[in-house]
């Protein structure tokens, strides 16, 4: 870092260049490490003070209720990040796992356990199938979940001839479907906690931040984690130094798609229905998210702290503009200036880490 | 053709910043002639080639190509101007994603004057002429991705023919054939010996030199140190030269060895590869020396368990240690600092403290939750023993001098006990003050364990070990202890003479 600051500016004598890292950072240094903090904070300002009601609980909630189910899938596509791969089938899993919860309870009339446990395990599966095909097969990250994404698209539409799951539908053999959603299902998307005020912080937030922290936690302080950030920085140093690389990579696709899933759940509980039509936008958000999240704190690699904030930026800053009715079809645009803004401060500031 | 050089350089050197890589080097090639060039790793062999072949400029010096002043500024220029180089690297020659023919025409379809469209029957015709001159017995129509390694290395030296070149560079042509396919690429090599050209060969391969060379050449610390040309070739001789003269300088205390930890029987580690034996004991450093090539990192690595053996056994401990992976070598107790810490060592990202860790996390964490204070006070103590030179174990490795990043990784393997410690190459790109710090730690820490280091430097075999292996082909032919080494026996071990039975074990 210090060498390279000094290559650029050659009029620097030595002395200055020793004494620098002495005095802590520098103000480039520090503009890495906390610019995207206080860019958010900037915002949350920005928007407390041009709008009425930006900074009650309830807006706060709901910014993280809107983010939480793009929050769940950008935490799992971390994971493959952070071995050097990547997962473009987490939108499709958490459709795919959404079909399948209305499936199993309207048209199989099972109650809210089996129907979870059924789409974790979709989720587990198609992850295992994703890193078996990335590790053994030899076929790229990108390519092979790419393909899983296209095949897990038809695939949801098939059981019901195309059409959305709820009580009541025409079932494929010329049947009604009896079955509904559990309420203990329909909870997980619905129920709110208290605290504070009654009837707060919704489920899904509780899950959001619950699986934060385990995989903050995982990644940053166990040596599994450790291990995986090797295999991502250097997959070769990481087996010769006993590491199994291929384990690694697969277990970073199961993590993957089992969050995927619970997004798929928290999907379908909010609906209230197998909605063949929702969940098109959650891919490109939820990676956009990790992705803003290399920028977070310096980090220039993923990590799942930054890959929150990533998702909470979003979120503000979409609320934020659709309070001061900015309209909603900007929005995609916004994300994507957010996301290429981030990218090019990742990339371009924090050169030391791009090889 | 005899003696008329049409290659000349004099006086040529090359500095990378106050790193003075050639020195003043003079060398003739002749047409018609294979003229070896021989060097150590660092000699300046590459610099050399990329100097003559319009990589690099040189900072002073003439070349002559016939009788012209020849200092070209791209490699295209030297190309068009008659000197073709084949690089080490196969696929740089050709493109996978084109059949033959297109690949020995390439360069014109690129040249002024080609038109816009690509006339497949012309591409053809012009292709069955270059072919058929360089006598390539390959299917024009083949795709080059379906081709084996040396049917692309034909490939690319047709190709370079079809520029009617004076002079053609082969760099290390042969380091990735099987030596049939070497064999067919001689007979191509002795077609255009006899079409007049002077071909520069590099290689470390003794077998290559013996059947091609008609003159050798010896590079040392960027100058010509040895030029043969009288028949019989002095292969010992240039081996000599290229090693350097001052070998035996720097004696050492040769220690004998404790009791017997690790042992190998009849290993066999490459397909027609002679069986090998050697038995290592508790506190002696044993270095296994020989040219690039001869299966050094092949053999450590199969110690290591990233490759299994053909045959043969190896016991550690008087138990029978057969690896199947490097965590189970790990878990017995066999470390490997492998060569070219930049791909099998080093983790970018990772700072020191992360990267001495690494192989040894389960015994660094608690429940799976690492114990960084316990990684960083280990960490602090390698860097105070091998005087790693950081403003703190959390530095990335990224800010660390190239001789203080192997130290890291050699500080890696020394953190936790071993019973036999590998090291492939230890002071690969690391300077004299360095080496000498890993070597004064490997000797004074080698106590309790066996320790093999894999040099193919003489001069650092000679300062590091207790005693000395030579491989050549695969298989060790000669073993030394490190006091009053007969030296021209070594030498003629390295070179690959073949003598009466060695002592080997």
């Amino acid at each position: 870092m210090d060498s390279r600051t000094a290559d650029k500016t050659p009029v620097e004598t030595p002395a200055e260049a020793l004494a620098q890292p002495k005095d802590g950072r520098s103000l480039r240094e520090l503009a890495i490490r906390y610019g995207f903090l206080s860019l958010l904070v900037g915002l949350i300002i920005f928007f407390s003070l041009a709008t009425r009601g930006f900074t009650s609980p309830q807006a706060a909630v709901f910014i993280l209720q809107s983010v939480s189910i793009t929050g769940i899938l950008a935490l799992g596509v971390t994971a493959t990040l952070v071995v050097g791969g990547f997962d473009l089938s987490i939108g499709s899993i958490a459709t795919s796992s959404m079909m399948a919860a209305a499936y199993v309870m309207v048209v199989l009339e099972q109650n809210a356990l089996v129907a979870v446990l059924v789409c974790l395990a979709i989720g587990a599966l198609v992850g295992l199938i994703n890193g078996l095909i990335i590790c053994y097969m030899r076929v790229p990250d990108l390519l092979a979940t790419l393909g899983m994404m296209f095949l897990l698209i038809g695939l949801q539409r098939i059981p019901t001839e195309g059409r959305s799951i709820a009580t009541g539908m025409t079932l494929p053999d010329g049947s009604t479907a009896e079955g509904t959603f559990s309420q203990a299902f329909l909870a997980l998307g619905r129920h709110r906690f208290d605290l504070f005020m009654e009837n707060l912080v919704p489920a899904s937030v509780v899950v959001l931040i619950v699986l934060a922290i385990l995989i903050w936690f995982f990644l940053e302080y166990t040596r599994f984690g450790r291990m995986m950030y090797a295999v991502g920085s250097n997959a070769r140093a990481a087996e010769f130094a006993g590491a199994p690389v291929k384990a690694y990579r697969i277990w970073a696709y199961v993590i993957s798609g089992v969050f995927a899933s619970i997004g798929g759940i928290l999907l379908a509980a909010r609906l209230g229905r197998g909605d063949i039509a929702s969940g098109n936008n959650l891919l490109l958000d939820a990676v956009a998210a990790a992705l803003i999240g290399f920028a977070v704190l310096g980090a220039a690699k993923p990590n799942a702290f930054g890959t929150a904030i990533g998702a909470l930026f979003v979120g503000v800053l979409l609320q934020g503009l659709t309070m001061m009715n900015v309209p909603y079809y900007t929005q995609d645009f916004v994300k994507g200036a957010v996301l290429v803004i981030a990218l090019i401060f990742t990339f371009a500031l924090l050169g030391r880490n791009a090889r | 053709m005899g003696d008329t050089a049409i290659f000349r350089i004099a006086g040529l050197t090359k500095a990378f910043g106050p790193n003075a890589v050639l020195r003043g080097v003079g060398l003739d090639l002749r047409a018609g002639e294979v003229t070896v060039l021989m060097g150590a790793n660092g000699a300046g062999k590459s610099t050399l080639v990329k100097v003559m072949s319009g990589v690099h400029r040189a900072d002073r010096g003439v070349m002559m190509l016939g009788d012209r002043p020849f200092s070209p500024a791209t490699p295209a220029e030297a190309m068009r101007a008659g000197v073709v180089t084949v690089h080490q690297n196969i696929n740089d020659g050709v493109v996978g994603a084109l059949d033959v023919a297109s690949n020995l025409v390439l360069d014109r379809l690129n040249g002024a004057g080609s038109g816009f469209f690509f006339n497949p029957r012309k591409v053809r015709r012009e292709a069955r002429e270059v072919a058929d001159r360089m006598g390539l017995g390959i299917d024009l129509s083949a795709e080059v991705t379906d081709l084996p390694l040396a049917d692309r290395q034909m490939v690319a030296i047709a190709r370079a023919m079809a520029h009617e070149p004076q002079v053609m560079i082969l760099d290390e042509p042969t380091s990735s054939l099987s030596s049939n396919e070497a064999e067919r690429l001689f007979a191509l090599i002795d077609r255009l010996r006899a079409r007049g050209v002077a071909i520069l060969y590099i290689s470390h391969r003794m077998s290559d030199i013996r059947r091609l060379a008609d003159r050798i050449v010896s590079l040392r610390d960027g100058a010509i140190v040895g030029q043969f040309d009288e028949k019989p070739l002095d292969y010992e001789g240039a081996v000599n030269a290229m090693l350097g003269q001052n070998l035996g300088l720097h004696s050492i205390d040769a220690r004998a060895a404790g009791a017997p930890v690790f042992s190998v029987r009849d290993l066999r580690i490459a397909p027609g590869a002679k069986p090998l034996s050697m038995e290592l004991g508790a506190g002696e450093v044993v270095a296994v020396t020989g040219l690039v090539g001869v299966g050094k990192t092949r053999l450590a690595e199969t110690l290591f368990g990233i490759h299994v053996p053909l045959a043969g056994s190896m016991q550690l401990d008087g138990r029978a240690y057969a690896p199947r992976t490097p965590a189970s070598a790990i878990r017995d107790g066999v470390f490997l600092v492998a060569k070219d810490r930049a791909s099998t060592g080093i983790v970018p990202e990772f700072n020191i403290y992360e990267n001495m860790s690494l192989p040894f996390l389960p015994r660094f964490s608690n429940m799976s939750v690492t114990r960084r204070r316990a990684e960083r006070q280990t960490a602090r103590e390698q860097i105070a023993d091998l005087k790693i030179v950081c403003r703190s174990e959390r530095d990335d490795l990224a800010t660390l001098s190239g001789g203080n990043q192997q130290k890291v990784t050699v500080a890696r393997w020394l953190t936790q006990p071993s019973r036999l410690l590998i090291l492939d190459e230890p002071f690969q790109g690391v300077d004299i003050a360095a080496r000498h710090d890993i070597a004064a730690k490997l000797r004074e820490s080698a106590r309790d364990r066996a320790t093999l280091v894999f040099l193919t430097e003489l001069d650092e075999a000679l300062e590091t070990a207790d005693r000395i292996l030579v491989m050549s082909e695969n298989t060790i032919v000669g073993e030394h202890r490190n006091a009053d080494v007969d030296m021209d026996r070594l030498l003629a071990e390295v070179a690959g003479q073949r003598l009466e039975p060695a002592g080997s074990v």
